[in-house]
């Protein structure tokens, strides 16, 4: 007896773990096609129309483009500019480079109500009216840390030996960048670079201490609930979340058929 | 446009190199010249400078002191890019997100040479792995991979090849192989070879000339016959090949030689053969040059004798035996001996003494350490 219970306790421990786990996701995507009215929280029958009209409920769609447009350009912003300098810290000898590998774990590890208001203080002495580019300001920041550190693993394994190659093969400093040190970062840039967008997508402290009356999608959630979460919300919700998981299978399927191809050559 | 290939060894001149490293000077006083066209075999231990030195002609180094000239012009503030050189890395580094053959052809690509994948697939040929072209570096075996390193050096026909230890990861017949094939293409296409290794085998049978090279320095240069022949210093005489050092104060000298004293035995070297003509000098002798006797021999003008020793211990290799000889005062000597009657040819625990040709003796310039058996 108590050995079948030993063999089930585990898988049973699974199911439970990934239930709890599952269940928001689960309740979100139900009630996204619940036909609705100005609230969505009792089931009032099944319908597309939420999908299918998501721009009809005011403010959800142009939310939903200024979270785009913020993650995009504070994405390209802070992968650039982390990359450069998590192969500086890698690559060169200079004064204070330990400190700096300090205080780029300081984003990290401070509240990100303390680093919301902090930022909103000095938009304030400095004068700047806080909007769109301020939001951006504030992203590219706290997304800096997390490029850093991921592109860092990366540059850190990569063989010096293999740009001197390059070098010795006829390269110039900026070719051996483009045709080698940059494919060879590229998986590490790339996962900062989902990294960063993921953290921008659905950063509200931040962001709420540093918008004007400009909203983004978590804003819009937020300010949403007190009156209950309008369906629209929901339907977004479970489109970048099924985008979030489309992009970890078709990585997963590209890299199985490249190992397949491979493995059938030989 | 595409530009022509170098057709053309270039010779290249080092000039009083100082290398130093954060507190440690791998490289000094170097001084080198490789005579265009030439199979130039650079031989020393590990950890004695070698690949600094490759990497300071590739340069991938900045010399801390001296110049460099490749084909009599002065490199030594160019980006390596920019140098008619050539590099097979000794860890290979091959690009890993390249398929085998883009490796190969990176070079040509860099330089804008017309057809680069058709050449590349030559070079792929040329070291026996065309069937491979389309894997990633990271599915060959490591010899496999050296010999892409290989291709992908050589297929740009640079002036001035660098080799660090391009061999090493090859077994024998294959080793043997790529020996010959490099050997037919330097001589085919007249390219300069600086060849690394510390395999001496490998390097006298390949290289014009050998350099010998100690803690960051060069012992000593020239053809493989004369270095293995004339060892001028310990170092040497031990490195490439095996030797038997006697040491003792200069005692007597004539007109054409001079003579030590050790241990009773009176021991001459040609004056031509020795470094040094007075006080206190080493003369070695080779093991394959030396016979033994069962009964002291009368002395003669010609030949070095010593003895009577005991055979300590007789090592089979094959076509030969290694007889390891202990003679009262003088240590251990070593003696070849070929096996082309009975094997072995003597009895361990006999009593034998050791004869050789003068003029098979070499004077050093220095003399072993105090812990160094002779
Ligand atoms: N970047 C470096 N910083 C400090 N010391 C170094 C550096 N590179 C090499 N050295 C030292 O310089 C010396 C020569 O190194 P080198 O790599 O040239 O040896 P080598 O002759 O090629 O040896 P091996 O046969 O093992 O490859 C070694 O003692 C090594 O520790
Ligand atoms: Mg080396």
């Amino acid at each position: 007896m108590r050995f079948s219970l030993g063999k089930f306790t585990l898988p049973v421990y699974a199911v439970l773990a990934f239930i709890y786990l599952l269940i928001p996701i689960v309740y979100t995507f139900v009630f996204s096609f619940n036909n609705s009215l100005k609230t969505n929280l009792i089931w009032r029958g099944f319908t597309l129309d939420k999908w299918t009209n998501v721009c009809q409920r005011e403010g959800v769609c142009e939310a939903l483009s200024n979270s785009v447009m913020i993650g995009l350009i504070s994405t390209v912003v802070a992968t650039a500019l982390g990359t450069m300098i998590a192969i500086a810290l890698v690559r060169y000898r200079f004064k204070f480079r330990s400190s700096i590998n300090l205080l780029l774990f300081l984003p990290m590890a401070t509240p990100e109500v303390v680093l919301g208001a902090g930022l909103a203080s000095q938009f304030f002495n400095l004068g700047v009216q806080k909007g769109i580019w301020t939001i951006i300001i504030a992203h590219i920041m706290f997304c800096l840390s997390f490029v850093v550190v991921t592109v860092k693993a990366r540059v850190a394994s990569l063989d010096p030996a293999l740009e001197e190659a390059g070098r010795d093969l006829y390269a110039n400093p900026r070719q051996v960048f483009w045709r080698i040190t940059f494919p060879l970062l590229l998986p590490g840039i790339a996962s900062a670079a989902l990294l960063s967008f993921a953290l921008s997508f659905d950063d509200f402290i931040i962001t709420n201490f540093n918008a004007g009356s400009d909203m983004t999608f978590p804003r819009y959630v937020y300010t949403a609930a007190a009156r209950g979460v309008p369906a629209e919300a929901n339907v977004v919700g479970c489109a970048v979340f099924l985008l979030a998981i489309l992009i970890v299978l078709s990585t997963q399927i590209r890299g199985e058929v490249k190992r397949r191809r491979l493995a059938k050559k030989h | 446009m595409a530009k022509e290939f170098v057709a053309r060894g270039a010779d290249l001149e080092l000039k009083q190199i100082r290398k130093e490293f954060p507190g440690f000077v791998a490289i000094d006083n170097l001084d080198l010249h490789v005579p265009a066209g030439q199979f130039f075999a650079l031989l020393g231990p590990s950890g004695c400078g070698k690949t600094t030195s490759l990497r300071l002609v590739a340069g991938l180094e900045t010399p801390t002191k001296g110049k460099i000239f490749i084909g009599g012009k002065d490199v030594t503030s160019t980006k390596p890019h920019e140098r008619p050189v050539n590099t097979v890395f000794q860890s290979y580094a091959l690009f890993p997100h390249m398929s085998v053959l883009e490796n190969v052809a990176f070079g040509l690509r860099q330089r804008k040479i017309d057809n680069p994948l058709v050449r590349a697939k030559e070079a792929l040929n040329l070291v026996q792995l065309p069937h491979l072209a389309d894997r990633r570096p990271q599915q060959l075996s490591g010899g496999q991979q050296q010999r892409v390193a290989l291709a992908r050096a050589l297929v740009n026909r640079p002036s001035l090849l660098l080799l660090d230890e391009p061999l090493g990861a090859l077994d024998l017949k294959l080793r043997r192989e790529m020996q010959i094939e490099l050997k037919a293409i330097q001589m085919e296409v007249g390219l300069t070879f600086l060849h690394v290794t510390h395999d001496q085998e490998e390097a006298m049978d390949m290289a014009d000339t050998v350099a010998v090279m100690n803690l960051g320095h060069i012992e000593q240069m020239g053809a493989p016959e004369a270095l293995y022949d004339r060892p001028k210093t310990v170092f040497v005489s031990k490195f490439l090949g095996q030797s038997n050092l006697l040491v003792g104060e200069v005692t007597s000298s004539s007109a054409n030689s001079i003579s030590i004293e050790v241990a009773g035995n009176k021991i001459s070297v040609p004056k031509a053969r020795a470094e040094k003509h007075k006080g206190k000098i080493a003369i070695g002798f080779r093991p394959e040059k030396a016979t033994f006797l069962t009964k002291k021999p009368a002395s003669s003008a010609s030949t070095n004798v010593i003895g009577p020793g005991v055979i300590l211990d007789i090592r089979f290799t094959g076509t030969s035996n290694q007889y390891l000889i202990e003679v009262p005062e003088l240590g251990n000597i070593t003696v070849f001996a070929q096996n082309i009657g009975q094997s072995p040819v003597i009895q361990l625990g006999e009593q034998v003494w050791i004869s050789w040709a003068i003029e098979h003796s070499f004077g050093l310039s220095d003399l072993p350490a105090k812990s160094e058996k002779a």
